[in-house]
């Protein structure tokens, strides 16, 4: 199968990046979102024919999706060691393809309505491209260090786009705190690479993940702390997956990062950018899974339960609606984390494996479609927060309709995609971990219950007097909503089980009943209980968060972790540790430097009196100089 | 004279027929067609730069006076370009000032002159061909300089100029005199074999080496320099500080490592002292000046300096690597004198304070002397790191750790200055910036030139390889 032509599906991005970068002043608004628009339109074609190819014609032989790879070495380190710049075509990668052009698209298309007229029109497409382009560039990379690259690059391209609106003091601290928390969390990363580049010798994905590899049967051979390196590597490489993919404790940026433009929200903080993290651990699976007994893996699936209930929990508080998404998006999140940790490698005991990068796949899509929509009910209310909104059904048909969607969906009622891929999560924690299991079982009656407190309460409740009379969004953000919402509905159908599994190896996907009626009742109760509370103006809520009291406060300041984050980082780090630092560097160090400058200036100034310009005392220093040299050489020569 | 001596003479006489054939046309021309002489030069020198690049053997003519070899030829090449740059830079100058004064002829048979004077001075065999070079090429460059009769200033550095050369020249003179009492001979090769240390051709040599160091511009022969580039045309002020400083350079690098060698203990350590001299006090002098040809002058003495970290060496590395960053320092200095010589014509304005906000309004002209700049102060990736990398290497390698510790503090202080420029033109903001404007066609292709000159030559590791592999003439 030649792959070749996957290249370009990067590279188009990058092309219009480039052009709309460089020609910033020069290309019109209106002509640069056609320019984005159709770029992507190409990359998105490009990726279903890709996708149609490797899953329907080529990629199958024998029953086992193949591996294509084409890379060439960039630069060497020794025989085995050395970094491919290449591409990489396997089944998750070109499932996130689809995913990342499906809803980079979208997000385009809808960005032409959403930004019209706002000044950075240009710049706003040619960032969008830039992060289009790193996001491709990372799900195809053959290498840890390729992966490593693009992964810093998306953390760039996301870092300018939650700082878009740069005049706002808030999304420059936002976009601060997002690239500085990750870029914590890539150190471990970066520690992670260099470990596993040391002890095995290879950076390369296809080499680290073969079972019978040397990588993977020699994990035992060194082990620090009681773990193999390996492991520890593993994690480091999971601190940077989990950075990026707002895992707790490392959640606390993506919050604040709603600050960026609503569709930046959608594609990078809700569809794409954030689940690399997930990504990456899949990318490395085999190596999680036989490495120490999967011992990283167990700490993956830990953590994504704690923080798929942390985060749901604090979403059922706020009252930003972008918050409220947020939160969630880290919770389901968690979930496909959880789904990765609890799988196994051979067919169907992959099951989790499958259902997490299923839940990946619906997940974009639903969760695109709720910011999005989000986005529609910003754009005609002019605010974010849940108490200014009510009563929007009459005024917004198709957002009102869509977002309903998008909240069966997450919320797990069939048929709507997300019914299908949150039940094989649960059906593949029960068979694994018991207690996982209720963990996610509470979750997502939680999620249900928070979603619909978010639909009721922003289109029906209380009728708000609007100042404008708000309106529905024009066609090029509407399209998108209903695209996402019919891929919403016919995503779950998509045979996931037969064509991406943990061991490459299809195998029949079934529904085990009983469980998939619990987690319905569940889903259906918390939307129950959100339709008391939320459909009428009534006083149950406020009953209700008194009864919490305390617990509900502690929730709604997200159980106060930036204030732990800020403690630490300001009282201990910045006094007692930056401080005297900083003091030494300005007294001494630039003291030092500062001075050497000022005596040169000081020198050239005393000097400028024998730059006369009288030609006597010119020719007086040239045959001066020319008798110092005779006399100071000659005087030499005779000793 | 056969035939063969015309083919080894052949850029000699070549540019000697242009210069002659200039000369008529100057009679012929009617006043009013005047203008065409410029395009008639640039088209013949045009020719003659690139019939230049045919290869020649290594021969020697005039009993020995005269001798050319494949290095040799590559000078009066390298030569040859800057030259037809600086010729394209100046092209709209000379139609919109000289020509009007009557005077366009005069500078391109003045140039070309002094050009020839160089050919001769470069590819002598004995002293009396190089004193003769050095004249024909110093004398009408005094010319040049004063061009702009109707400006005192210019004049004043005419005079400046030619009072300074004089005594250069005598005291070269003199030097070479001695050299000759020494040896009995003015052959380089006679010299060369029985020259000895002792204190008449110490003292000999070191006469000669300060004539030189005048051309080089190295301290303390460099007063004349800042006043005479400020006084002096654009043009001209940059021929004197690539092309003449250029050819200076390569016949010091041959001088130096063939006739002087046995001396060689002796004027390392000279050259050691005067490289420091150079260094600190073109800095330092180069950090407070305000006019860009002074400013423009003073890093050219300080790179001199820098270019003498390459002669102390005395190897093939040593040889390469001028030879390679004279070739950069063309480049790069003549992108930058191109770009004040371009924005002079079209404002008179010549000071830095001027320069802000100029990459607002012309952000082209901004961008090449940025470049410029870079590679002048020597960052990477552009051809002056490279340059200045390798001169480094090559004193190192001698062991002078000291001297390129030095060096590299001198860096560090031009690159402040340097870096001033490009605040001026890029951060700073004016109220009154110089306004956009489209230099001619001539200007524009001789900007281009240096740049990708600048540009190729960092990245083109091919062209260093063929330089280094030709500079064993010189180190056998």
């Amino acid at each position: 199968m030649d792959i070749t032509y996957i290249i370009l599906i990067p590279l188009i991005p990058f092309s219009v990046f480039l052009l709309l970068g460089i020609f910033n002043q020069q290309i019109k608004p209106a002509i640069s979102g056609y320019i984005g628009v159709i770029g992507l339109s190409i990359s998105a074609l490009l990726s279903y024919y890709a996708a149609y190819q490797y899953f329907f014609v080529y990629g199958k032989v024998d029953e086992v999706y193949q591996t294509f790879v084409k890379k060439t070495v960039w630069m060497n380190f020794t025989d085995t060691l050395h970094i491919d710049m290449g591409i990489l075509v396997d089944p998750i990668s070109v499932m996130m393809l689809v995913v990342v052009s499906t809803i980079s698209l979208m997000v385009h298309i809808y960005s032409r309505g959403y930004m019209k007229g706002d000044d950075g029109y240009t710049k706003f497409f040619s960032f969008l491209s830039l992060f289009t382009f790193s996001m491709f560039g990372l799900v195809l990379a053959t290498n840890l260090f390729q992966i490593y690259m693009f992964w810093e690059l998306v953390g760039v391209s996301s870092y300018l786009l939650i700082g878009y609106y740069y005049t706002k003091t808030s999304a420059i601290a936002a976009a601060k705190k997002a690239f500085i928390v990750t870029r914590f969390a890539d150190f471990g990363f970066l520690i992670g690479i260099l470990i596993i580049g040391y002890y095995t010798g290879t950076f390369d994905f296809e080499t680290l993940n073969n079972p019978e590899g040397s990588a993977i049967l020699n994990w035992a051979s060194t082990s620090y702390m009681g773990l193999s390196v390996i492991t520890w590597a593993l994690l480091l490489i999971f601190m940077g997956g989990a950075g990026k993919s707002a895992m707790f404790p490392l959640h606390i940026w993506l919050p604040d990062a709603m600050e960026g433009p609503t569709p930046v929200s959608a594609l990078i903080h809700a569809a794409t950018m954030v689940v690399a993290g997930v990504y990456l651990v899949a990318r490395l699976f085999p190596m999680y899974y036989f490495v120490e007994d999967g011992f990283a893996l167990k700490i993956v699936a830990y953590v994504g339960a704690f923080s798929s209930l942390f985060a749901a929990i604090i979403a059922v508080t706020q009252t930003d609606i972008k918050r409220v998404l947020a939160f969630s998006t880290m919770s389901q999140i968690g979930y496909m984390m959880l789904a990765l940790g609890v799988s196994g490698y051979k067919g169907i005991e992959g099951v989790g494996y499958m259902a997490s990068m299923f839940h990946l796949f619906t997940h974009a899509m639903f969760k695109a479609l709720l910011f999005l929509c989000a986005g529609s009910v910003i754009h005609a209310v002019h605010s974010n927060y849940l108490k200014d909104m009510g009563g929007l059904r009459k005024y917004m048909p198709i957002t009102n309709i869509t977002f309903l969607i998008a909240a069966l969906a997450i919320s797990g009622v069939p048929p709507f995609a997300g019914f299908w891929s949150k039940d094989e999560i649960l059906v593949a924690a029960f068979e694994n971990n018991r207690l996982l299991y209720y963990v996610a079982l509470f979750v997502a009656g939680l999620t249900a219950f928070y979603m619909f407190r978010l639909y009721f309460g922003i289109f029906w409740g209380k009728e708000t007097k609007y100042e404008h009379i708000p309106h529905e969004s024009p066609l090029s953000m509407t399209f998108p909503l209903l695209f996402l919402a019919f891929m919403s509905i016919v995503a779950g159908f998509v045979p996931f089980s037969e064509l991406v599994t943990a061991d490459k190896i299809g195998f029949e996907g079934h529904m085990d009943y009983p469980l998939a009626v619990v987690a319905v009742a569940i889903g259906l109760t918390g939307i129950i209980i959100a339709w008391l509370f939320y459909k009428k103006e009534n006083d149950l809520a406020a009953i209700f968060s008194s009864f919490f009291g305390i617990f509900y406060k502690w929730t709604s300041n997200k159980f106060y972790f930036d204030e732990i984050y800020l403690f630490v980082t300001k009282k201990i780090i910045f006094d007692h540790v930056s401080t005297p630092i900083a003091r030494f560097d300005k007294k001494y160090v630039d003291g030092t430097m500062e001075g050497i400058g000022n005596k040169t200036v000081l020198i050239s100034n005393k000097i400028k009196g024998l730059q006369s310009g009288r030609l006597q005392d010119y020719a007086f220093f040239f045959v001066g100089g020319v008798v110092v040299l005779a006399l100071v050489f000659i005087y030499i020569w005779t000793n | 004279m056969d035939f063969n001596s015309f083919i080894i003479l052949r850029q000699e006489i070549l540019l000697l027929a242009i210069t002659l054939g200039l000369v008529v046309g100057e009679i012929f021309i009617p006043k009013n067609k005047k203008r065409y002489i410029v395009h008639l030069a640039l088209f013949l020198f045009g020719i003659h730069t690139i019939v230049g690049f045919c290869n020649i053997e290594e021969s020697s003519l005039f009993g020995g006076m005269f001798r050319t070899n494949n290095m040799i030829h590559l000078f009066k090449n390298i030569l040859n370009v800057g030259v037809f740059v600086l010729l394209l830079q100046s092209a709209d100058w000379i139609q919109e000032k000289v020509i009007g004064q009557n005077k366009g002829t005069e500078f391109f048979i003045l140039m070309f002159s002094s050009l020839l004077g160089m050919y001769f001075m470069i590819s002598s065999g004995d002293f009396l061909m190089f004193f003769i070079g050095l004249e024909l090429s110093t004398l009408p460059v005094a010319a040049l300089v004063a061009l702009e009769t109707s400006k005192r200033i210019s004049s004043e550095a005419g005079v400046k100029f030619i009072l300074s050369a004089g005594l250069a020249t005598g005291v070269s003179l003199f030097g070479i005199s001695l050299l000759y009492a020494a040896t009995g001979s003015i052959y380089y090769n006679d010299v060369m074999t029985t020259l000895t240390s002792n204190n008449l051709t110490l003292l000999g040599s070191i006469l000669f080496f300060s004539g030189l160091a005048f051309k080089i511009s190295l301290v303390p022969f460099h007063f004349w320099t800042a006043d005479v580039y400020e006084g002096a045309p654009i043009s001209t002020a940059s021929y004197l500080s690539v092309i003449s400083k250029g050819a200076a350079v390569f016949i010091l690098m041959i001088l130096l490592f063939t006739v002087l060698k046995p001396l060689m203990h002796i004027w390392q350590t000279i050259i050691y002292v005067i490289a420091v001299a150079t260094m600190f006090i073109g800095n330092l002098f180069a950090l407070r000046q305000q006019n860009m040809k002074r400013f423009l002058a003073f890093s050219s003495i300080a790179q001199a300096g820098f270019i003498l970290l390459g002669l102390i060496s005395g190897t093939q590395l040593g040889t390469a690597t001028i030879v390679y960053f004279v070739l950069i320092y063309i480049f790069s200095n003549l992108a930058a004198f191109g770009v004040v010589q371009a924005i002079s014509l079209q404002t008179g304005k010549e000071n830095r304070d001027d320069y802000n906000g100029l990459y607002r309004t012309n952000p082209n002209l901004s961008l090449v002397m940025m470049l410029a700049l870079f590679s002048l102060a020597g960052i990477p990736p552009v051809a002056g790191f490279f340059g200045k990398f390798f001169l480094f290497a090559a004193a190192a390698s001698k062991g002078y750790y000291f001297l390129v510790f030095l060096a590299v503090v001198n860096v560090t202080i031009s690159l402040y200055y340097y870096l001033l420029v490009i605040r001026a033109m890029f951060i700073r903001k004016s109220e009154d910036p110089i306004p956009f404007f489209k230099s001619k066609i001539y200007m524009r292709l001789g900007l281009i030139i240096a740049v990708i000159g600048i540009l190729v030559l960092g990245l083109y590791s091919p062209l260093y390889d063929y330089i280094f592999e030709l500079s064993t003439i010189f180190n056998k």
